[in-house]
């Protein structure tokens, strides 16, 4: 026996030397232990739309220009810019001190390259592709744009600020086909992938890139000063939120992105972590119609459910209370410049299934089976889902969920077929705000047939309209050309809103800096 | 192992699903994701495919994940020390309280000892793992802060980390298997001690523990093995729950991840190697059986 704990003993030392160098070394770092709202999959913000790809993008890479709080866009990585008189010419300089983390510096090609492929991909950027004549460098710091025709949007377009983001990559890694998946990290941006230590399903580690050279203006959205205030950043995916809830309870996560409803009375119990909107523009939920088939290929259904969709419903439904969401009668994202209700009665106001109904008697409906494809590891999808089956149940349609994961929802959304030969009639989804605030990049609004989005709505009028906001100069015009888009939506119906919500984020005390944003940024934040 | 490898990409390219959707995101269009299947070659017809996997396979390959763009071999590598090391301290803390608890409850049938250990046995299958986890992440994490509440730490990096690491999913995941293998063995004992051997080696005076271990235990051991060998098995692949609960990066999760997403290299990877490492558990236990009964021969 005692030789026995001899062993034990012997062991045991062994592991405490063999382990101490490591823990050293950690020790001296400052580390942030934040918990993304999805597991990192896919490493190119071009390839695809998916939200964690793009907060990865903000991580590594660095854009020409961003949008602030107030949706002015602001120069980036772009020192001075240059418009001709006839609006027809662009000609960008970059700023000093530009380098990638392989320690090139970023040249006018790296930037052509990437913003092509990004245009490629992109639904603002293809528009601002058609408008383009040619990109050419001037220098190695300075780039031209020469358009067809004059596009106003086209600083919007480069400041875009979530999915897909005109991120600047190297000119060896954009000259990638925009349809293939990038596995290079080499950005300019404030952090550095350590892609030796990711871990996917599990952990994503990013250190300060020390060579970044900030802007001087004070941090807003994803503009002005990018300062990096932790040494390491790791991102852990926590798959079961109980879990990740007390992971931040007990101190092992500084930063939890994005809380489910029900555990947020759990967290805000604990002094030492707040939980705060930061997201000042939440996500829209909504309801998608198939167009290609009956019962909601006619108009007048489409807008009897206007009369019978309860948004508060929703809200509670996706978010929990309406302390963490609201109603939205918009198509564009509320509390944004071209958000407004013109047009919205029918969503409004007291419910009227009277008024549905005869609609419905209106539309000829026939009792064609109606099918709600679900998701049900997708919490807001599935909880839109019930509410819509129980909603059509109660105006007396043939309607039935069927129920799958997320992988198989949107591989069944891309079916043409009618519901008898495994095609759908309804899918609910969401977009962050940023994704609805104009007819440039709210494109479940799109009109254009096979070329839509799934569901595949046509209505010239609708891109009719939304051809003339591009053209809009100035504000106001801008404006009243949203208005004249959602007052077609209305009537048209490509999808039905169902209310704005926030998932709020948790933090612990010592944190601070977050910065007021559609979008997790972890630059300016500091650990104490 | 062939015809697994037929079966697995057989079953895969009819299962429903499509990883270009997935890729692409919420708003690809139509020919977004025509593009993308092209580019990765998923419109190719099901011969080329197989024809192409079988001849990576021959070459050690396994393919590259449709979505991290890294090597499967990499990806699995990533999570063989935590698969291995929660199987092996699941395993550890269940033989070394089940056994001995089932020896002294067949020892001391019919008495409150016994019962005590059948209790704990019916309450150790009839509780949840995920619900004695939260338990006790509240318990040792919360409340107490003497064990981290998630992750997993490599052994290289801090062994004593990877200790504490490991110490409640191992409980929370052992005791089905306390249970499991504590039945078995008092079962299994409960047989060997009404043998007449048993009773000789009693009259002979011999020690009640040599009669116990030296005697009963040892011919009541290969089922006893059997069930632990299985439990192997078993935890390999099949602790997704503790894996979610406790963010352990194993290949538990990595396969039903990529079979959520569709990650077609991942999970015809997995399945290959699991059907491996199973064959080669089943003849580990085959041939343990030659030790614990000499008269068995292959």
């Amino acid at each position: 026996m005692k030789r026995f704990f001899h062993y034990v003993a012997a062991i045991a030392a062994a592991a405490v030397v063999y382990a101490l160098p490591g823990g050293d070394a950690a020790a001296q770092q400052k580390v942030l232990k934040f918990i993304p709202q999805a597991d990192l999959r896919i490493l190119d913000p071009i390839a695809t739309t998916a939200y964690i790809t793009r907060n990865h993008g903000y991580m590594v890479y660095d854009t020409l220009f961003a949008m602030d709080a107030k949706f002015q866009v602001k120069p980036q990585m772009v020192d001075k810019w240059e418009i001709s008189k006839d609006a027809l010419t662009y000609t960008f300089t970059l700023r000093d001190g530009l380098n990638f983390h392989d320690g090139q510096p970023v040249k006018s090609s790296d930037c052509i390259a990437s913003v092509e492929r990004w245009a490629k991909r992109d639904a603002l950027g293809q528009k601002l592709a058609e408008a383009a004549e040619s990109w050419s460098a001037v220098n190695d710091k300075t780039f031209r744009l020469k358009l067809k025709k004059p596009f106003p949007l086209t600083l919007e377009a480069l400041a875009k600020p979530s999915s897909n983001v005109p991120f600047i990559m190297p000119e060896r890694v954009a000259k990638t086909d925009a349809f293939k998946n990038i596995d290079d990290a080499t950005g300019s941006g404030p952090f550095k992938m350590v892609k030796e230590e990711w871990v996917p399903g599990s952990k994503v580690v990013y250190v300060k890139n020390t060579d970044y050279v900030p802007r001087k203006e004070a941090p807003s959205w994803a503009s002005g000063g990018k300062v990096v205030k932790v040494d390491r950043v790791e991102w852990i995916y926590i798959p079961d939120s109980a879990t990740a809830a007390a992971a931040l309870n007990a101190g092992e996560a500084d930063i939890w992105e994005q809380l489910p409803p029900d555990l947020i009375p759990v967290l805000a119990r604990n002094k030492d972590i707040t939980v705060k909107d930061i997201d000042p523009l939440g996500s829209m939920g909504m309801i998608r119609f198939n167009f290609l088939y009956p019962p909601f290929n006619n108009e007048k259904m489409r807008q009897a459910l206007l009369y019978a969709v309860n948004q508060q419903d929703y809200v509670i439904g996706i978010a929990g209370s309406l302390k963490n969401g609201h109603p939205c009668y918009s198509y564009f994202t509320c509390g944004t410049p071209l958000s407004s209700e013109t047009a919205a009665e029918p969503l409004k106001g007291k419910r009227d299934f009277d008024k549905a109904k005869q609609l419905i008697k209106e539309a000829g409906y026939k009792g064609e089976k109606i099918i709600i494809i679900d998701a049900t590891d997708q919490p807001i999808v599935h909880a839109q889902s019930l509410l819509t089956l129980e909603m059509l149940k109660k105006l007396g349609l043939n309607a039935e969920v069927q129920a799958g994961d997320w992988g198989t929802l949107i591989t069944r959304r891309a079916v043409k077929e009618p519901v008898e030969k495994g095609g759908w009639s309804i899918f609910h989804t969401w977009l962050v705000g940023p994704d609805m605030v104009n007819p440039a990049v709210n494109f479940p609004i799109r009109g254009t047939g096979d070329k839509a989005w799934f569901g595949w709505p046509t209505d010239p009028k609708l891109e009719e309209l939304r051809e003339a906001w591009f053209n809009a100069t100035d504000a106001a015009a801008s404006k009243k050309a949203t208005i004249a888009v959602q007052q077609r939506a209305f009537e048209f119906v490509p999808f039905i809103p169902t209310g704005q919500f926030i998932l709020p984020t948790a933090y612990r005390s010592n944190i601070t800096g977050l910065i007021i944003a559609p979008i997790n940024l972890l630059w300016n934040v500091e650990k104490k | 192992m062939a015809v697994v490898a037929f079966v697995v990409f057989s079953l895969l390219y009819l299962t429903p699903g499509d990883p270009a959707a997935i890729l692409a995101g919420d708003a690809a269009t139509d020919d977004d994701i025509r593009r993308i299947r092209e580019k990765l070659g998923l419109d190719e017809p099901f011969l080329v495919r197989f024809g192409g996997w079988v001849w990576a396979l021959l070459h050690g390959d396994l393919g590259i994940s449709i979505f991290t763009n890294l090597p499967v071999t990499h990806l699995i590598g990533q999570r063989i020390e935590p698969t291995v090391s929660l199987t092996l301290c699941t395993l550890l803390v269940a033989v070394l309280i089940a056994v001995p608890l089932g020896v002294v409850a067949a020892a001391r049938a019919g008495t409150w000892i016994d019962r005590t250990v059948m209790a704990f046995s019916v309450l150790g299958f009839s509780v949840p793992v995920f619900v004695l986890a939260y338990i006790l992440i509240l318990l040792f994490s919360i409340e107490l802060d003497w064990l981290p509440v998630q992750g997993y730490r490599s052994f290289h990096e801090d062994a004593w980390d990877w200790l504490r690491h490991l110490i409640l999913p191992s409980a929370a995941l052992g005791t089905v298997y306390v249970a499991l293998i504590a039945r078995i063995t008092r079962a299994r004992m409960l047989d060997v001690l009404a043998q007449d051997y048993i009773r000789t080696a009693q009259a002979k005076g011999l020690a009640p523990r040599a009669v116990l271990v030296g005697h009963a235990l040892k011919n009541a051991a290969v089922p006893i093995v059997t069930i632990i060998g299985i439990g192997i098995a078993l935890l390999i692949g099949g602790a997704i729950v503790t894996e979610t609960v406790f963010a352990i990066p194993r290949v538990g999760r990595l396969t039903v991840d990529a079979i959520l997403r569709r990650d077609y290299p991942i999970i015809q990877g997995v399945i290959l190697i699991f059907s491996g490492a199973y064959v080669l558990i089943n003849l580990a236990v085959d041939l343990s059986y030659m030790f614990f009964d000499p008269r068995i021969r292959y």
